[in-house]
């Protein structure tokens, strides 16, 4: 459990108000020009000793992804970009990040700047995220007002520029190239990788995108040192993480916690527990919906951390915990999740455009057993054609759901399907 | 994507142009972009051309921004199409989007569809005869703690049930609409006192 010494995000309920002053009251903006001074290759180095993995959910070593960035400076413009479309579901902790305590984010933002040698940064909101986008535009103006932006950043010498830019609508969006796709005033279609972002990113520019929590975490790690935050969790499985709890438990909410909580202590400690007792718990997915659910005998001892989900081959993703009680139909709640997969495809490739609409029209027969056993099996199947071929990882965040499901699942689908061919017999 | 909603030629404005303030808006707006990168700007635009033309997007104002910005029209017409923030024809003064994705569902969100629909009187996707609301159905509104949630117009209003969607709708057709937020006792996303 984790001591409130060590909490980063110490504003995450908005208790406090959220501008400057009270932001440096809590520690934010605290030595930056000194940390500045350390230089780029100084704070690579600690990022990557800090084993921070971004928290936008692919996990990838943030330090790592960092040096990615050409060493050699060719004058020209290179930019930081933050990911705040925050849409995955079961997902909303960038949100309170964002309206409760901005500033960790901009003075973030700065630091990543200085070691990625950008020349600027664009945070990318979603739309729908209007009231938030006006604090944050607020923070970052109260930033430049008091010279901790802009020309000779905090008087550090670097110049660094910071704008806020609005999506409207389209998950898809939350993939880096599609982002900066929609960020160039285009449809967000997501780019083939290679190149990555790195070599050819916004404007073609070398490029880094990070997710929220990434980046607002930094100045933390970078103050208190990669030691320090290295000593929460499992190797290769550092640090903080807010956690996001949601569905059938007693007091849905987000937390800060350290990595490799166990499930169970997460949901009992700060959520209240499972409605009607831990017995009576289902199934969790357990990082946002594009990780495979749990059943509960896995959840009985399942790890919160990269590798201890992996293990159970699913993931920690965003770690938006969503738990369902025995009282969910549970192919209906996988059949509203293929619906979620087949709106937001952005149309550009076959087996994801085509395949979501196909497995959501048969996961509708599915809940009420309107099909035939071989279909399952069936749907399996599509779901491997759409994973691994599809230009972004849309096509497997739509298809590990489904392949969870029936994992663990089987038997209810194959009920309902020898259900309604007993109640047709009959009649 | 396909099949959105365009207003027909007797709904829609024969010309479009910013305000001075939108204007001036919507210059700051492209200066935030490098230069030759102004159709950056698109989308703050649309959403700026929106709200001035009472929450939808005209033909007229496609053009007018694709004027604006030096881009081909059908470069502005793909991205107001792509993106489900943009309305192509008007929808009600008050715009009720209630998200029914399954973290949302799991608390409850057919109660909240169900309270809604009998509050105004409509089914998803319609506006009221008066032209006052409009329902939508969205996908993930990214507050799922607090769910279930709708978006109305600008504000979210969280923690709902049936009871407290049917009079968040009734007080927002009495014009006093309450603070966004939880409609519960909690402020945020903090776990609610026992």
């Amino acid at each position: 459990m984790l001591d409130i010494k060590d909490r980063i995000f110490t504003n995450l309920y908005g208790a406090d108000t959220w501008n400057l002053d009270a932001a440096k009251k809590r520690g934010d903006w605290d030595g930056t020009k000194e940390i500045i001074a350390k230089g780029r290759d100084w704070i690579v180095e600690e990022m990557k000793a800090s084993g921070m993995r971004g928290r936008g959910g692919a996990g990838f070593p943030t330090g790592l992804k960092w040096s990615f960035m050409p060493k050699n400076d060719d004058g020209k413009p290179r930019y930081l970009v933050v990911n705040a479309d925050e849409g995955e579901p079961g997902t909303c902790k960038d949100r309170d990040i964002i309206r409760n305590d901005p500033h960790k984010l901009v003075e973030g933002c700065l630091l990543a700047g200085v070691g990625l040698g950008a020349t600027a940064g664009y945070i990318y909101i979603r739309g729908e995220f209007h009231n938030e986008a006006n604090i944050l535009d607020a923070a970052i103006q109260e930033a430049y007002d008091a010279g901790l932006l802009g020309k000779n950043a905090c008087g550090a010498g670097y110049d660094f520029d910071l704008y806020l830019h609005r999506g409207a609508g389209a998950y898809i969006c939350g993939e880096e190239t599609a982002l900066i796709e929609s960020l160039e005033g285009k449809k967000g279609q997501p780019r083939l990788k290679p190149p990555f972002p790195a070599m050819a990113g916004l404007y073609g520019r070398p490029t880094t995108v990070n997710n929220v929590e990434t980046i607002a975490a930094a100045p933390t790690i970078l103050r208190r040192g990669a030691a320090w935050f290295s000593s929460f969790g499992r190797e290769n499985n550092a640090g903080t993480k807010l956690f996001c709890i949601s569905g059938h438990v007693n007091t849905p909410c987000n937390v800060e916690e350290s990595m490799g909580i166990t499930l169970k202590e997460l949901i009992e400690r700060h959520a209240g527990g499972v409605r009607g007792g831990w017995d009576n718990l289902l199934a969790v997915i357990p990082g946002g919906s594009s990780t495979p659910v749990l059943p509960k005998h896995i959840c009985d001892t399942a790890i919160m951390d990269f590798d201890g989900l992996r293990e159970h081959q699913s993931g920690l993703g965003t770690a938006a915990v969503i738990v369902m009680d025995k009282s969910t139909d549970i192919v209906k709640a996988f059949a509203r999740l293929s619906y979620f997969y087949m709106h937001e495809s952005c149309g550009q490739c076959t087996p994801c455009r085509e395949g979501f609409g196909w497995v959501y029209r048969v996961m509708q027969r599915m809940v009420t057993g309107d099909a035939r056993i071989e279909e399952i099996d069936m749907l399996q199947q599509v779901t491997k054609e759409i994973e691994g071929h599809t230009i972004c990882a849309h096509g497997d965040g739509g298809s590990w759901p489904i392949q969870g499901m029936i994992r663990h699942f089987r038997p209810e689908l194959e009920r309902r399907i020898q259900e309604r061919l007993a109640a047709a017999r009959a009649a | 994507m396909s099949g959105i909603e365009i207003a027909p030629d007797h709904l829609q404005p024969s010309s479009f142009a910013f305000t001075e303030e939108n204007l001036a808006k919507a210059k700051s707006t492209i200066a935030k972009y490098p230069e030759r990168k102004q159709q950056s700007a698109v989308m703050p635009l649309l959403d700026l051309a929106q709200r001035q033309n009472g929450g939808w997007v005209p033909r007229a104002a496609i053009e007018y921004i694709a004027d604006m910005l030096e881009m081909p029209s059908i470069r502005v017409w793909e991205v107001a199409t792509f993106y489900t923030m943009y309305f192509l024809a008007p929808k009600g003064k008050t715009k009720v989007h209630v998200c029914t994705t399954t973290p949302c569902w799991l608390r409850g969100s057919d109660d909240v569809v169900k309270a809604c629909k009998e509050s105004l009187g409509i089914g998803m996707g319609e506006t009221t005869s008066d032209g006052a609301f409009s329902l939508h159905e969205v996908e993930c509104a990214g507050a799922c703690v607090n769910a279930p949630v709708v978006q109305i117009n600008d504000d979210y209003y969280e923690d709902l049930n049936y009871e407290s969607t049917k009079r968040l709708l009734e007080a927002f057709k009495a014009g006093e609409p309450p603070k966004p937020g939880p409609l519960s006792e909690r402020r945020g996303s903090e776990p609610a006192k026992a």
